[in-house]
């Protein structure tokens, strides 16, 4: 501005203290203000109430029979509980974990009943490919265990990942044995 | 190029409205926008993807007033449309087939420019703006395609949306956030039309900028040289709006195949069946329109490395503008570029049929061999081949244009568009032929 400016003369003396103070004031409050209404508006993405609190499932583990797989949806995915034979159970022991690509042994992968012993015929999974979310089929692939047919992975007995895309091995949903006969997953 | 404005009200109203809101102004400047006078068909499909996105508005507003988004009641709400609301079957499949032709007007759209050299400078911005367009494009339909609710809608979204948990440490909590629940569900529905309605404005908006850049700095030409003088141009009115009406009207004429005698001839029947959390289709795959990227994304066995690669797939084309540093726009007189620019159209062509087939199978048959005692084809397979053209996909732009944009001779151009159409001749001469 030229020293012919229009303002009004006592303008000229500048109180820069104030100025100070009404931009900090107002930075300070709209930085407060765009994390009180940003937040809300990142958190409403998320889970709701009722659909953390959906609740978990029993299964009754007499109703399969050996060689036979009971697919359960559980939080919108299915759950897989497989009654394995002796001869499944005995290739997934029979598997190096240093082999694989997400080393687990496949006792590492099953959950003491309520006497404390392990209960390898039945293997309880989330039956959710590792990639990218599909379904694998049982009893395919190259390792008789699942086989994903949406990229191709392969899967053992032990629902470990063998070959193919997917990173880990199938999930184990969190569960427990509430009789010897019957589990409760989540 | 923009010049001044040459538009005279001529009405006493026109008049007084153009001191207070020059939109009147504005129609007329765009209507007499100086455009080179060499723009052939290629040209064409800027128009035609105007009106698709007209199109899809329209028909999926209509769609809106019927479509109930609940994963109980979306499937139904579909077939109803289809086959109870008067029109219905026209408006759904207007809207399901325009999304097709959309893409394949852009695509058309997007090799001409690469073709020209559309994207050198000062051309950078308008590239920029139509990456960014094709991207919000592909989330668009990403989106739609979940809304019918069937087999392949539901599983494609578990599968694209698994995308985000390959990301380290936070990926599943990312993954959840997106879908609002522990898998793809109501909350995911809801929010993916809601998203489904919002972003074809965003589109919008992206294509008013995109349109604002060119009208600034001009259009290209198939020749690449820019205009010199007024000789050079034509008024967009009459002489381009009556050639893009007329591409329109053959664009129509195909789409109008698709929408009466082949309404299905592009999707997959498992979309027919509705969605079923327990069971995965034996065969997934996506819309035609994605399929190169979706073979990117299968030619390496590890889940965050075929992402990071489709997503550089696409990231390139951003940065185009500085990968190729020829200082020749047009391919026409790049003797050597164009053949490696005639490869990679044939690249992504086999990249989609790669993502069409599965992996492990034989693509392209050499012989045949013995497994365990049954004869069986042996050959490329569609992962290899996959591989491939991956690898040339990216070459294309990371090696390839850098390099001859260095050593590459172009050959002699004409002095000027004028030149160029109507050879040495006078002006009023009979007019040659472009080429
Ligand atoms: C909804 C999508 C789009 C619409 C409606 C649209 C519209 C237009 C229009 C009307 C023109 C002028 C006419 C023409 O040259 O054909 C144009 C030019 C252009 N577009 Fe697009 N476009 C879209 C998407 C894209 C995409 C995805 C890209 C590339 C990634 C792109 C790149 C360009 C370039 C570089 C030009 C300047 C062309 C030249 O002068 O040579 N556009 N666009
Ligand atoms: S989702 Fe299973 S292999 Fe890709």
């Amino acid at each position: 501005m030229s020293e012919s400016s229009t303002m009004p003369a006592d303008t000229d003396v500048e109180d820069s203290s104030k100025r100070d103070f009404i931009f900090l004031a107002t930075g300070a409050t709209a930085a407060a203000g765009v994390a009180a209404v940003g937040w809300p508006l990142v958190a409403q993405m998320g889970k709701a109430a009722d659909t953390l609190a959906a609740g978990s499932i029993e299964i009754d583990l007499t109703k399969i029979a050996q060689g036979q797989q009971l697919k359960m949806l559980w939080r919108g995915k299915p759950v897989f509980v497989r009654h394995r034979t002796a001869a499944e159970i005995e290739k997934a022991a029979a598997a190096d974990p240093a082999d694989l690509k997400d080393p687990q042994t496949d006792e590492e992968r099953l959950t003491p009943d309520t006497s404390g012993n392990l209960r390898p015929e039945f293997l309880v999974m989330v039956g959710v490919c590792t990639h990218f979310g599909c379904v694998p089929v049982g009893e395919a692939g190259e390792f008789d265990g699942w086989y994903c047919p949406c990229h191709a992975s392969h899967y053992d007995t032990s629902g470990r990942i063998r070959k193919g895309p997917a990173p880990k091995n199938m999930a184990i949903p969190p569960y427990s044995f509430v009789t010897d006969s019957v589990i409760k997953v989540g | 190029m923009s010049g001044p404005s040459t538009y005279e009200p001529k009405y006493a109203a026109a008049k007084w409205m153009d001191q207070r809101l020059p939109i009147i102004r504005m129609g007329a400047d765009f209507m007499t926008f100086p455009s080179p006078r060499n723009l052939n068909y290629w040209y064409t499909f800027g128009g035609i993807l105007a009106l698709c996105l007209v199109v899809q508005i329209i028909s999926g507003v209509i769609l809106a007033m019927h479509y109930v988004a609940d994963v109980d009641k979306a499937f139904a709400s579909v077939q109803r449309i289809r086959r109870d609301v008067p029109f219905g079957w026209l408006l759904q499949s207007m809207h399901a087939v325009g999304a097709s032709m959309f893409f394949l007007a852009v695509y058309m759209h997007m090799f001409r420019g690469l073709y020209y050299g559309s994207y050198k400078a000062p051309r950078e911005v308008i590239w920029i703006l139509g990456c960014a367009i094709y991207l919000v494009m592909m989330a668009t339909a990403f989106l739609g395609y979940t809304l019918p609710w069937g087999q392949m809608s539901f599983w494609g979204a578990t599968v694209i949306t698994g995308f985000f948990s390959a990301v380290p440490i936070v990926g599943e909590s990312l993954q959840q956030w997106l879908l609002g629940g522990y898998a793809v569900d109501n909350a995911t529905l809801q929010r993916f039309f809601a998203l489904h309605y919002l972003l074809p404005f965003v589109i919008a908006a992206l294509v008013g900028l995109h349109v604002w850049a060119l009208h600034h700095v001009g259009q290209n030409n198939p020749i690449g040289i820019s205009e010199k003088t007024k000789e050079d141009t034509l008024a967009f009115h009459p002489f381009y709006t009556v050639k893009d009406a007329f591409a329109i009207a053959v664009f129509l004429v195909i789409f109008a195949i698709f929408l009466f005698y082949l309404p299905d001839a592009l999707g997959h029947a498992d979309n027919y069946i509705e969605a079923d959390a327990m069971k995965t289709p034996p065969h997934i795959v996506p819309e035609w329109y994605f399929l190169p990227f979706y073979a990117i994304l299968r030619a390496v066995p590890d889940k965050l490395a075929g992402i990071l690669l489709m997503i550089g797939a696409i990231a390139v084309l951003f940065v185009l503008p500085w990968l190729d540093t020829h200082k020749v726009r047009s391919m026409r007189f790049r003797p050597v570029a164009r053949w490696f620019f005639l490869i990679f159209i044939v690249m992504c062509f086999i990249l989609g049929w790669c993502g069409a087939g599965t992996p492990d199978n034989v693509a392209i048959k050499l012989g045949s061999k013995m497994v365990d005692g049954v004869k069986v084809d042996s050959g490329i397979t569609f992962y290899r081949l996959s591989q491939i053209s991956t690898i040339y996909y990216f070459a294309y732009f990371l090696i390839i244009l850098p390099v001859l944009g260095l050593i590459e001779k172009p050959i002699k151009r004409p002095d000027s568009i004028t030149k160029a159409v109507l050879g040495d001749g006078k002006r009023g001469a009979a007019l040659a032929p472009a080429e």
